[in-house]
């Protein structure tokens, strides 16, 4: 049939116009990064297993920086406090045991500057031999929560940099409710709110070398893999980057990347729901329009 | 005219278009959709007032969903011209009495002044008269100023959410919903 | 003069006829607007695209509602009001996104359509012109729409796309900025661009296509054979009963009932895209916030206007602007550098054939090299491909002068 055959040219030469423009393009200007599932190659596997009862005791040493929520063990500065100290606020260490890889925690305890890859890192080595880094690791993930939500997995491994505005998460926290001067209009509560974040992300800014970028729709700006294999390792992506290497698990990887697409696409589900609901709607009209034109075109051929 | 319409029924045409009007109705429910106020609007709809230091006979103005609120801690000379109906508008607070009304006239929606001098409200638009509990007595204001859901929580109140005392003020018929 | 019927009973049928001419109307506009017979679904286009700049329209009311042409708040006010706070709102803004782009795809399909079948001669030049008028107007209610996410490709599209209109060695840098409104792509750049891409092209386009309608009804549609029959006889015949004889069909119900199939078939690849596979329509680059200090690292036009900005590219700068902007109005000229007489399909046209195809092709590797990073191999290619499309329009008056007459 002739116009099955112009039909098929059409979507041909419509299917290699796609295929040039989108796949082939972006496979041009984006050379491929294979990540490594976490395995973290580079890092020998331990030769020891850490006893927790033991590690309690070497962790001690933790909350001269860290606070431990779980444990009620506060930090000895807030975080505009540390920010001034150390260009960023040092993480509660209550997750870290169930987020973080077992053996990437350990190598970063005595080495964390080499192990998160970056060029400055505050925090100095905090164990010394790799009995003392099992133990630590084996106490932390003692004491770590059995239910991580996506937020606290975001919270410990990313937003002490990176702010979602979207998920109205700064780098100090959620963004507070504040009550405005009725006279006025004034709101003090929030504008000292922002002087503090202001004060805490140039800090920020100067110890990185930028601002962490805000992460609220960065799952639609970069794809999948991309996030993936930048998170597992900052360099493979973004060559001489200042963001360190977190170490995160896949629990800690799946819940981080819930949460991004939480606040960057949270349509998601609705979309998924609706989509088939609509294709089907639009098949049975062509339906009923195709038996529509038969019965008009009837006697004209 | 073509030979296909001659008399004959459109059926499939009928079919066809009731067919397009479901999804047309689809649509149209969408469309509501987006209309309706944002999530972000509807959650800013509690504010907490905090009436401790609330000075007698002085008006105290707040704002609730965007809405002026009034609130006038009771004097005695006040309390001495409450009856038993109007009293039933105030908010009995630890043995104080106060008016926590929406500070909008019932006739069009201006906002009427307070008037120290007579101890009660004066709508300059159209001349509506509120004593100091907010109940109407001069027209054309059809009714007593509403009162906004509220809460009591020891000396605060929450506006918004609908404790006892308000909802035996709806049961009464003392103010219309907010 | 008009005769009225006192006892006609108001908004009946004789009342609406004496008033508004109703059944003359549905006569000229539908029920005896002749159509040959002897077309295939590529006929359809044409409502395709009106019911896709519905779409575009009705998606567009709906983000305007939300929408704030602010450089502080728009990102977000599209980004995270319409797309999570919004009822549907992100059902909205996808229809807009997919429409926009693919209205570009049926575009080209249509213009490629009637440049086949010679539809732009003998009484059929302004349909052309103003066909061309709406592909002008699109493109320019495209480019300003895109501006408004004010994400990085809108800020940085604008900003090079603005840099056109200094001249090259003209250095009208003056011009440049009344253009903005301002150095840089900023509030004033934003906001003019909103008036334009919501009101003033908008009705453009909508006066243009009344124009397009108005160029059509006179000379007709053409027919897959180009051949010019006698519309009279053939709608005598079909009146009489003949229709199996007759060439024609009325436009309604006969014609519209298969548009109507064609569109279904539309509407499922369309609503395919809109939910499963939109990530052509929204670049990922344009979902970062638009940062005037740092350029992205690729930076490239949406793929409708690919083909263009490769004319552009591999010249030095003068000769690229002449190139680039003979490549904007050499479509116009078609209808009279097309100097054969024959309204056939390409296919019988001697060597005019193959340069239909030529072009086609010519254009889609304009298209990938517009894409591909300009370097090595791809420059290479560019190059040839942007002189060979001057080559071929140089070419078209020569070929089709010597074209035998059908």
């Amino acid at each position: 049939m002739k116009e099955l055959k112009i039909f098929g040219i059409v979507v041909a030469f419509t299917l290699v116009l796609y295929w040039g423009v989108e796949p082939f393009a972006h496979s041009q200007m984006h050379k491929h990064v294979e990540g490594d599932n976490l395995q973290y190659s580079d890092l020998k596997p331990l030769k020891v297993k850490g006893d927790a009862k033991a590690g309690e005791a070497k962790a001690a040493a933790c909350i001269g920086c860290h606070s431990i929520k779980v444990k009620n063990m506060p930090a000895p500065m807030d975080a505009m406090a540390s920010s001034a100290a150390y260009g960023v606020n040092p993480p509660d260490l209550s997750l870290s045991g169930a987020l973080l890889d077992e053996k990437f925690f350990a190598h970063f305890l005595m080495d964390p500057a080499g192990v998160t890859k970056s060029k400055h890192f505050a925090m100095p080595p905090s164990a010394f031999s790799e009995q003392d880094a099992a133990d630590i690791v084996a106490y932390f993930k003692s004491i770590a929560p059995k239910e991580v939500t996506a937020k606290e997995a975001f919270e410990f491994a990313c937003s002490r940099c990176h702010a979602d505005r979207y998920g109205k998460l700064t780098q100090l926290g959620d963004e507070p409710k504040t009550k405005a001067n009725i006279k006025t209009g004034v709101d003090l509560e929030a504008l000292e709110f922002k002087k503090n974040l202001g004060t805490y992300q140039n800090k920020l800014a100067d110890y990185m070398g930028k601002l962490p970028p805000d992460l609220s729709i960065i799952i639609r700006a970069r794809s999948e893999h991309f996030l993936h294999t930048l998170v597992e390792n900052p360099q493979s992506q973004l060559p001489g980057t200042a963001m360190p290497r977190v170490g995160l698990n896949h629990e800690g990887m799946e819940k981080v990347m819930s949460y991004l697409e939480e606040t960057g696409d949270p349509s998601k589900p609705l979309r998924e729901e609706t989509g088939p609901k609509v294709l089907l709607f639009f098949l049975v009209f062509t339906a009923l329009a195709f038996l529509w034109k038969k019965s008009m075109w009837k006697g004209h051929h | 005219m073509a030979n296909n319409t001659k008399g004959r029924r459109d059926f499939m045409g009928m079919a066809l278009g009731g067919f397009t009007a479901l999804g047309g109705i689809g649509a149209l429910y969408a469309a509501k959709r987006t209309w309706d106020p944002l999530p972000s609007v509807k959650a800013a709809g509690f504010t907490t007032l905090d009436l401790s230091n609330v000075p007698e006979g002085v008006l105290i103005t707040e704002k609730w969903r965007g809405k002026p609120i009034f609130i006038l801690k009771q004097t005695k000379e006040m309390m001495s011209k409450v009856t038993d109906k109007t009293k039933k508008r105030l908010l009995n607070i630890g043995g104080d009495y106060y008016m926590v009304t929406v500070g909008l006239c019932t006739h069009l929606g201006c906002i009427p002044g307070y008037v120290p001098e007579t101890q009660d409200f004066l709508c300059a638009c159209h001349g509506g008269r509120y004593d100091s509990t907010a109940e109407v007595t001069k027209a054309p204001p059809p009714r007593g100023l509403d009162i906004p859901p509220f809460k009591i929580d020891g000396k605060k109140v929450v506006l918004g959410e609908q404790g006892p005392e308000y909802k035996k003020m709806l049961e009464d018929g003392i103010t219309l919903p907010v | 003069m008009a005769h009225f019927d006192e006892n006609a009973k108001p908004f009946s049928h004789k009342w609406l006829n004496e008033r508004l001419a109703v059944d003359t109307l549905q006569r000229v506009l539908s029920t005896e607007y002749w159509i040959p017979k002897n077309i295939n679904f590529l006929w359809a286009m044409g409502m395709v695209l009106a019911a896709t700049f519905g779409l575009l329209l009705i998606s567009g009311i709906f983000l305007l509602m939300y929408y704030q042409p602010n450089v502080n708040t728009a990102f977000d006010s599209v980004n995270y009001t319409i797309m999570s706070e919004v009822g549907y709102g992100w059902l909205w803004r996808h229809i807009h996104g997919v429409g926009a782009s693919v209205v570009f795809l049926i575009i080209y399909i249509h213009m490629f359509t009637g440049i086949y079948y010679g539809s732009y001669k003998r009484g059929r030049e302004l349909i052309w012109l103003s066909g061309m008028g709406l592909f002008v107007a699109f493109s320019a209610e495209a480019f300003s729409g895109y501006m408004l996410p004010w994400g990085q490709m809108s800020y940085w599209a604008g900003m090079v796309i603005t840099n056109l209109f200094s001249g090259g060695s003209l250095h009208a840098d003056g011009l440049v900025e009344w253009i903005r409104g301002d150095y840089v792509p900023g509030q004033a750049f934003l906001n003019r661009f909103f008036m334009l891409h919501v009101l003033l092209m908008p009705l453009l386009i909508i006066g243009l296509i009344v124009l397009h309608f108005g160029t059509l009804r006179i000379p007709h549609v053409n027919n897959q054979d180009g051949e010019d029959f006698d519309f009279e006889e053939a709608a005598r015949l079909y009146k009489e009963g003949k229709v199996k004889e007759s060439k024609v069909i009325p436009f309604k119900p006969v014609f519209l009932s298969k548009d109507v199939f064609v569109m279904g078939i539309y509407f499922i690849f369309f609503f395919y895209l809109v939910f499963y596979h939109f990530e052509f329509a929204m670049d990922p680059v344009n979902f970062d916030p638009a940062n005037g200090l740092k350029t992205p690292a690729h930076i490239y036009p949406e793929w409708y206007f690919l083909w263009s900005y490769e004319i552009l590219r591999p010249f030095p700068t003068d000769p690229g602007l002449m190139a680039f902007g003979f490549a904007q109005v050499i479509f116009l000229a078609l209808p009279f550098l097309d100097r054969s007489p024959n309204v056939a399909p390409a296919s019988r046209r001697g060597l005019f054939k193959y340069w239909f195809w030529a072009m086609l092709v010519d254009m889609i590797v304009l298209t990938f090299m517009g894409k591909l990073p300009p370097e090595g191999a791809w420059s290479v290619i560019g190059l040839i491909a942007a002189l060979f499309f001057f080559v071929l329009w140089i070419a078209l008056p020569i070929i089709t002068s010597k074209e035998k007459k059908l």
